[in-house]
């Protein structure tokens, strides 16, 4: 069980807690994810850790209300407890030992994961770049919190109503013909699938090294079912145990996002009949 | 004289035709006539070598004389002092190549069932109210990794030794195996949770969600956290695939995920948050007991053709044959010397169909079974909805890879010292199917006990 002790509404359907749970935030790293399980018949759900505070004992992750478990997390507050916190899983992000310029780009809800790999990069002696977008002002998240981590924050809005007005992948490409910050030696995308698979795209040529966090569905997140196998240069990789941070240029995004709908009309259907459920069944 | 009878006598079982639809128990034990009946058949041999075959050791005539004697709780103090998971082990332990193989009417008659009078036993223990208290008699604290039946078995062990003992599981239930991978058919949940009961009231310690390797380092255990051994039990999680084309299509499972899905997760409740595939046709590619238990579980899911694929002959199954004759009488379906090839797209990234070939046996191959030779031209296709890979496991690496010092085979077992457990790692010690391999639940179970008395031995010498 892990308390919640601070939440805080990012955008109308992201929310963001901080849980109590002192051995995951004195192992945590950035890159890795907690299985979550909100009650006795839940399912588990693969969540990034978004940063972690080991001296105050706390994780932080980002939740984005989409199908029935992130609704279920969505309604739980402060002092409510998450029944399964399971983690870190996955095996941390590899960071240059110093002098490098990396580039995080954090799409969506993803962005909140770009804090404590932004802090782990600043602090190895590297510059820190993050880059977030969203589609307007008000659903970006954490800007604040990155400003106070990374050496620079870039930001991109589709409306120009914050930032650069465009997508993430012009900044990127921006920044590789050497504005702003200037060129990255690494990049690191979080985000969705189809985002990660444009920065792929936007580097490929460059020969920039290029990381994505892949999220495909799990069940145990502990290499136990397979379920979240991602071709990687050809070959099989189980996200939970061999990623889940891959090189860009080498995951079949086709697949991974074919395989990401695989219950789509089951979560629907779950969602529906949560939507219909009483309020303290939620 | 007691009545001597040819034949095992038979274990009661659900009607096939209502239990293929229901995850009720298949087998119903024995009853109290049943039991003392069968206990006659045993002939107290002078030398009992049915002993002789089981991991644990089981005192078998002995137990089985107090069974025909009607002296139950006799029965179960012995059964219990030599198989702490007396219960399950009744259930799903493979006696027909163990100790009934070695049954002296084994030769010209049916041996005395022997599992089936244990399950007999362990099921009247767990009627009658227990008053095991923790007896903590040592300040020495040992840390188990991984709550299956080795795990459970030495915690046990080294519980009435007097230890402190924790065991760690990375999931959010304990039974490892016996949990994710057993069907309720076959090893319903309450009769694990009772078997952990027993063990928490001797004062073992659960803690699930902790993952040894991640969340706490072996190393932390054996500093930071104080504990003067440990012993690993992470079993052979880590699903094998063929390698064929198609295998990452929607439908297709590992039958870690489809089993874990439906028991874990309890996918066979309507309550149950956790999607699975309820195909109409599902095939199911092995032929060991995962492989059963898997096609098994297709047909109580609703699969109106659950069949099993399978590229040698009903001769080379490893499954037990009691799964096999079950599974059968169920309406499954078996297409042996049937190899596939290929899973075909629907179109739009779902399993259609399986692209198989027709085998014929050829020579043994290394594992003495005769290997499976491609008939020329004899390709087929059967449609299917899901696919279900039952072709083994390998040990889980999240630990070793995470963990200095601790040697691996090239198949990624740990290495340890059969007779004691004892690893690369001085005072960390192994046993199970993180050791051997995919194995049995007995031969974990007694792994986890010998480990037991080399810790005791160690940290307790003379």
């Amino acid at each position: 069980m892990s308390r919640i002790v601070e939440t805080r509404q990012l955008t109308p359907v992201t929310k963001m807690f901080v849980l109590d749970n002192r051995l995951i935030a004195e192992s945590a790293q950035a890159g890795q994810f907690v299985m979550l399980r909100v009650h006795k018949d839940g399912e588990r759900i693969p969540v990034t850790i978004a940063d972690y505070d080991r001296e105050a004992g706390t994780i932080t992750i980002v939740v984005q209300a989409v199908g029935a478990t992130t609704r279920r997390v969505d309604a739980l507050d402060v002092g409510d407890e998450i029944l399964d916190v399971a983690g870190p899983l996955g095996s941390p992000i590899e960071i240059p030992d110093g002098g490098a310029h990396v580039v995080g780009v954090g799409g969506g809800f993803g962005a909140a994961a770009l804090l404590c790999l932004m802090r782990e990069i600043h602090a190895k002696g590297n510059t820190a770049t993050a880059i977030v977008g969203a589609r307007n002002q008000d659903l970006l998240i954490m800007t604040n919190e990155l400003l106070g981590v990374a050496d620079n924050v870039e930001i991109c809005t589709d409306d120009g109503s914050a930032g650069m007005k465009g997508f993430v992948t012009q900044r990127l490409a921006q920044l590789m013909d050497g504005q702003g910050p200037g060129r990255p030696d690494r990049v690191i995308a979080i985000g969705p699938m189809a985002m990660m698979r444009a920065i792929a795209a936007a580097t490929k040529e460059s020969g920039i090294k290029t990381m994505v966090s892949m999220d495909p569905l799990m069940v145990d997140g502990t290499g136990m079912c397979g379920g979240c196998r991602v071709i990687v240069d050809g070959k099989s990789q189980f996200a939970c145990i061999d990623g889940p941070v891959f090189d860009a240029q080498l995951v079949d995004f086709d697949l991974a996002m074919r395989r990401n709908k695989a219950y789509a009309e089951q979560e629907k259907a779950a969602a529906k009949r949560l939507a219909c459920a009483p309020a303290e069944a939620v | 004289m007691p009545v001597k009878r040819f034949d095992k006598t038979p274990m009661p079982t659900q009607v096939a035709g209502m239990r293929a639809h229901n995850f009720l128990e298949v087998n119903e034990g024995y009853t109290e006539d049943h039991a003392r009946f069968e206990a006659e058949r045993c002939l107290r041999c002078q030398d009992p070598i049915c002993v002789t075959g089981c991991p644990v050791g089981v005192p078998i005539p002995q137990f089985i004389h107090a069974v025909a004697l009607g002296d139950r709780q006799g029965a179960s103090r012995l059964l219990r002092s030599a198989n702490p998971l007396a219960s399950v082990c009744g259930r799903v332990c493979a006696q027909e190549n163990q100790c009934e193989a070695r049954c002296s009417l084994a030769g010209r008659f049916n041996p005395v069932a022997i599992g089936h009078l244990e399950r007999f036993v362990a099921d009247w223990e767990r009627t009658q109210t227990h008053e095991a208290k923790p007896q903590i008699t040592r300040t020495e604290k040992v840390a188990i990794i991984g709550s299956g039946p080795a795990g459970l078995v030495c915690a046990g062990e080294l519980a009435r030794l007097g230890y402190s003992v924790t065991i760690y599981e990375a999931l959010h239930a304990p039974g490892g195996v016996l949990r994710y991978g057993i069907p309720e058919f076959r090893l319903p949940k309450d009769i694990l949770d009772w078997e952990i009961s027993l063990l928490t009231d001797l004062g073992v310690k659960i803690e699930c969600n902790v993952i040894i390797g991640r969340t706490l380092s072996l190393d932390q255990l054996t500093t930071k956290m104080g504990y003067s051994a440990v012993f690993i039990g992470t079993g052979a999680g880590l699903p094998q695939f063929l390698g064929i084309p198609g295998e990452n299509l929607v439908g297709v499972y590992s039958a870690n995920e489809y089993l874990t899905r439906v028991n874990l997760m309890r996918g066979y409740s309507a309550d149950a948050d956790t999607p699975v595939a309820h195909g109409e046709s599902v095939a199911i590619v092995g032929a060991g007991n995962t492989a059963m238990d898997a096609v098994r579980t297709a047909m109580r899911m609703g699969a109106s053709k659950a069949m099993v694929i399978y590229r040698r002959s009903e001769t080379e199954m490893s499954a037990r044959e009691e799964e096999y004759h079950h599974a059968k009488e169920e309406g499954v379906e078996f297409h042996c010397l049937t190899n596939p090839l290929e899973i075909i797209d629907d179109g739009n990234g779902r399993v259609a169909a399986l692209r198989c070939q027709r085998m014929v046996l050829g020579e043994p191959d290394k594992s003495g079974r005769a290997r499976p030779v491609a008939i020329p031209d004899s390709e087929f296709v059967i449609p299917v909805d899901n696919v279900v890979l039952a072709i083994g496991t390998t040990p889980n690496p999240m630990l070793t890879r995470t963990t200095a010092g601790l040697s691996t085979t090239p198949s990624g077992c740990i290495v340890a010292d059969e007779r004691t457990g004892s690893t690369s790692r001085s005072l960390v010690f192994a046993g199970g199917d993180a050791v051997s391999g995919a194995a049995t639940v007995i031969l974990a179970a007694g792994a986890g006990k010998r480990a037991a008395s080399a810790i005791h031995e160690t940290l307790n010498p003379g």
